[in-house]
C-alpha cells in the first residue's frame, strides 16, 4: 500500500488539488451570488495588481499631458477655429432639439410617464482588464470610497459600455455589455421593437431572440429600453450591422456597440438616478387633455338619479370626463380627482400644440440620450400602440381644432413654456 | 552538480530565486490585465500560462509544477468576472503535464519549446473549455482556427519569452 502510494504520489496529489478546485468551483455555482463569498480573496488579487495599473496609467497621462499640453500645439489654432464653427452648427441643432423635447415631455406629461434621469455620475479612468479574451471586463479607478455600488450603469458620452459586476474600496470591475454573460434591455430606435443586447464569446454585441417577421435593418441605431432597470431608457447601445436569418425563426442580428469597447479610457459611472414624471406633471395646476376634450364634447344625455342633486355643470363636466376616460383606455374613476377645470387655456394650447406636429424620432431620442431620458422614446412607443392613451390623445385632436370657448378661457392662450423640464 | 537521471539520459533540474518566483508570475498576470486594454491584439496571449510552463518545465517537478500552475491560473481567475477556478484548473493540469514532460525530455531546444508550448496551449484551452461549459454554464464556441493560431501566437511568444527568464534560471 505504502509503496503503491509513494509510486503514484503526484497523480494522487494532482487529483486532490483538482478536486479541490472542482469542489470550491462547484459551490460558487451552486450559491449563484459568488460575488459575496469570494470577495475577499478577489479583493487581495486586486490590490496586488492595481496599485501598478495606477501607477503606469498615471504616468502614461502625465506623459501625454506634457506632450499635448505644452509641446505638441501645432494646429490648435486653426482647430479651435474648426471647433467654433461646431459650436455654432450644434447651437442651431440645439435649439430644434430642445424644441422637440419639450414637446415629447409635454406629452409624457400628458400620459403620465415616468422616466429615470441620469441625476449624478463619477467619472472614472479605466485602468486594467480581466486579462483574457474569454471574458470582456474592465478595471475602473473608482470604488465604495467614491461612492459606488454593484449593478450601476457605466457609459461613455458615446454609449453604454456596461455595469459594475464588483466594488472593492478604490477599484471596481466593470462587465462590459460585449461580455457573454452580459445582457442589456434595448429597444430598435425606429421600429421601438424591444429585445435582449447580449454579448458573445467572441465580444461581439447581438441582438437576442428578435422574430424572423420582424422588420430590422442595418443601420438602425439600438437604444436601452430602460427594462433591465439598470441602464437609463434611450441611452445608445450600438448599430445594427448585419442582420442574417438564425437558428429556428429568430433572425441574427450583430449590433456595433456606440462606445468603443476596445478603446475606453475613461467612462462616467451612473451612481444615481431619480424616477420622476415631467415636472409639467408634477406641477398638479395643469389639466389633462383629455378632459378638456371631454368637456368641449358633446355631453352625454344625463341619468336620473344623476340628475337629481347635481349642478348641471358639474354633472356635464363629470359625465364627459367620465366617457372620456373610457374612451382613452382608462379607469374613469381616476378623473374623480381631476381638479375643476380653471384654467382651461393651458390645457387647450397643451392639446394643440401636441396634436399637429409629431416629434421627430431621431431628434426626441437625441436630446432623451443626453439627459438620460427617451423623450420621443415614449411618445413612440404610445403611438406604436404600445398605450391605448395616445390613440385618444391623438383622434378627438380634430374638434380641438376649432374649439368652442369656454366662458373662463382667456382670450389669448400663451404660448408654450419653453422653460420645460428637459 | 546534483542532476536528475531519467531514462537514462542527464537533465539538469533548476530553480530560480524568491524574487524571481514571485514576481515573473506577478508580472505576467499584471502585464495581461494593462496590456490588452492599450494593446486590443495582446489578448491573444496568454502570459501566465506562458510562465506556468516555462517555471514547470525548468523545474522538472510535478508536484511543483502542478502547485505553480494552481496558484497563477486562481490569481489569473480571481482578476476576472467569472467563478475562481476556471483557470485554476486548467493550469494545474498545463502544469503538471509540463513538469511531467519536461521531466521526461529535453525541453531546451527552440523547437521542443515551440512544439510543448503550442501543444499546452491547445490542452490549456480544451480543458477550460470544458469546464467552464460543463460545470459554468458559459457558451464558449470553439473555433480550431482561432485556437490553432492563437496557439501558434504564444507559441512564438513563449519561445522569446523563455529565452529572458532562462538568465534568471539557477543550477541545482
Amino acid at each position: 500500500m505504502e509503496s503503491l502510494l509513494g509510486r503514484y504520489r503526484n497523480l494522487i496529489i494532482l487529483v486532490a488539488v483538482l478536486f479541490l478546485q472542482v469542489l470550491g468551483l462547484a459551490v460558487q455555482v451552486k450559491r449563484s451570488g459568488d460575488a459575496e463569498n469570494t470577495r475577499l480573496i478577489r479583493r487581495w488579487a486586486v490590490d496586488l495588481v492595481t496599485p501598478f495599473e495606477r501607477g503606469l496609467v498615471w504616468a502614461q497621462n502625465s506623459s501625454t499631458n506634457l506632450w499635448h499640453n505644452y509641446f505638441f500645439l501645432r494646429g490648435v489654432r486653426a482647430e479651435n477655429r474648426q471647433l467654433k464653427e461646431q459650436i455654432e452648427q450644434m447651437r442651431l441643432e440645439q435649439v430644434r432639439v430642445r424644441e422637440d423635447a419639450t414637446q415629447a415631455h409635454r406629452l409624457q406629461s400628458l400620459l403620465a410617464f415616468k422616466e429615470q434621469f441620469i441625476a449624478k455620475t463619477v467619472p472614472a479612468q479605466v485602468i486594467g482588464s480581466s486579462g483574457s479574451d474569454l471574458s470582456w471586463s474592465i478595471y475602473i479607478d473608482k470604488g465604495s470610497n467614491a461612492g459606488i455600488a454593484q449593478d450601476m450603469a457605466v457609459i461613455t458620452s458615446g454609449g453604454i459600455v456596461g455595469k459594475v459586476l464588483r466594488v472593492y474600496p478604490s477599484t471596481s470591475l466593470v462587465l462590459m455589455i460585449n461580455d457573454q454573460s452580459s445582457g442589456v434591455g434595448a429597444m430598435l430606435e425606429k421600429s421601438r421593437l424591444q429585445c435582449v443586447a447580449r454579448g458573445t464569446p467572441n465580444g461581439e454585441l447581438i441582438l437576442d431572440r428578435v422574430m424572423s417577421d420582424e422588420q430590422v435593418i442595418a443601420g438602425e441605431n439600438v437604444l436601452s429600453s430602460g427594462g433591465d432597470q439598470i441602464f437609463p431608457k434611450g441611452l445608445p447601445v450600438g448599430t445594427v450591422s448585419r442582420v442574417g436569418p438564425g437558428r429556428e425563426m429568430f433572425l441574427s442580428i450583430k449590433v456595433k456597440p456606440a462606445a468603443d469597447l476596445s478603446r475606453l479610457e475613461e467612462v462616467l459611472v451612473v451612481t444615481e438616478k431619480q424616477e420622476r414624471a415631467p415636472l409639467e406633471a408634477e406641477s398638479g395646476g395643469r389639466v389633462r387633455a383629455a378632459d378638456i376634450l371631454a368637456q368641449r364634447l358633446p355631453s352625454v344625455p344625463q341619468k336620473p338619479a344623476e340628475v337629481a342633486g347635481t349642478s348641471p355643470s358639474g354633472t356635464a363636466a363629470s359625465g364627459a370626463t367620465g366617457e372620456a376616460a373610457t374612451a382613452t383606455g382608462e379607469k374613469p374613476q381616476a378623473h374623480d380627482a381631476v381638479p375643476p377645470l380653471t384654467g382651461t387655456g393651458t390645457g387647450v394650447e397643451v392639446v394643440k400644440k401636441a396634436a399637429p406636429k409629431p416629434a421627430t424620432g431621431d431628434s426626441g431620442t437625441n436630446a432623451g440620450s443626453r439627459n438620460g431620458a427617451g423623450s420621443s422614446a415614449a411618445l413612440k412607443a404610445a403611438s406604436a400602440g404600445s398605450s391605448p392613451t395616445p390613440k385618444s390623445a391623438s383622434s378627438p385632436a380634430k374638434p380641438v381644432m376649432a374649439p368652442p370657448k369656454p366662458s373662463n378661457a382667456q382670450p389669448t392662450p400663451q404660448p408654450a413654456t419653453p422653460d420645460s423640464p428637459h | 552538480m546534483p542532476i536528475t537521471y531519467t531514462s537514462g539520459e542527464q537533465i539538469e533540474v533548476y530553480r530560480f530565486s524568491i524574487p524571481v518566483t514571485v514576481g515573473a508570475p506577478l508580472l505576467a498576470l499584471f502585464l495581461q490585465a494593462f496590456l490588452p486594454r492599450r494593446l486590443p491584439f495582446f489578448s491573444i496571449f496568454d502570459l501566465p500560462l506562458l510562465v506556468t510552463i516555462f517555471f514547470a518545465m525548468a523545474r522538472r517537478n510535478p508536484i511543483s509544477g502542478l502547485f505553480t500552475g494552481a496558484a497563477i491560473g486562481l490569481v489569473q481567475d480571481m482578476l476576472g468576472p467569472y467563478p475562481i477556478g476556471i483557470y485554476g484548473i486548467a493550469k494545474t493540469v498545463v502544469g503538471y503535464g509540463a513538469s511531467s514532460l519536461g521531466a521526461k525530455l529535453d525541453v531546451e531546444n527552440v523547437g521542443a519549446r515551440f512544439l510543448v508550448t503550442m501543444g499546452f496551449y491547445l490542452v490549456h484551452a480544451a480543458v477550460y473549455f470544458t469546464v467552464a461549459r460543463g460545470m459554468v454554464n458559459l457558451t464558449l464556441d470553439w473555433s480550431w482556427s482561432r485556437g490553432i493560431l492563437a496557439g501558434l501566437a504564444n507559441a512564438l511568444l513563449g519561445v522569446g519569452l523563455y529565452f529572458v527568464l532562462d538568465k534568471f534560471k539557477q543550477r541545482t
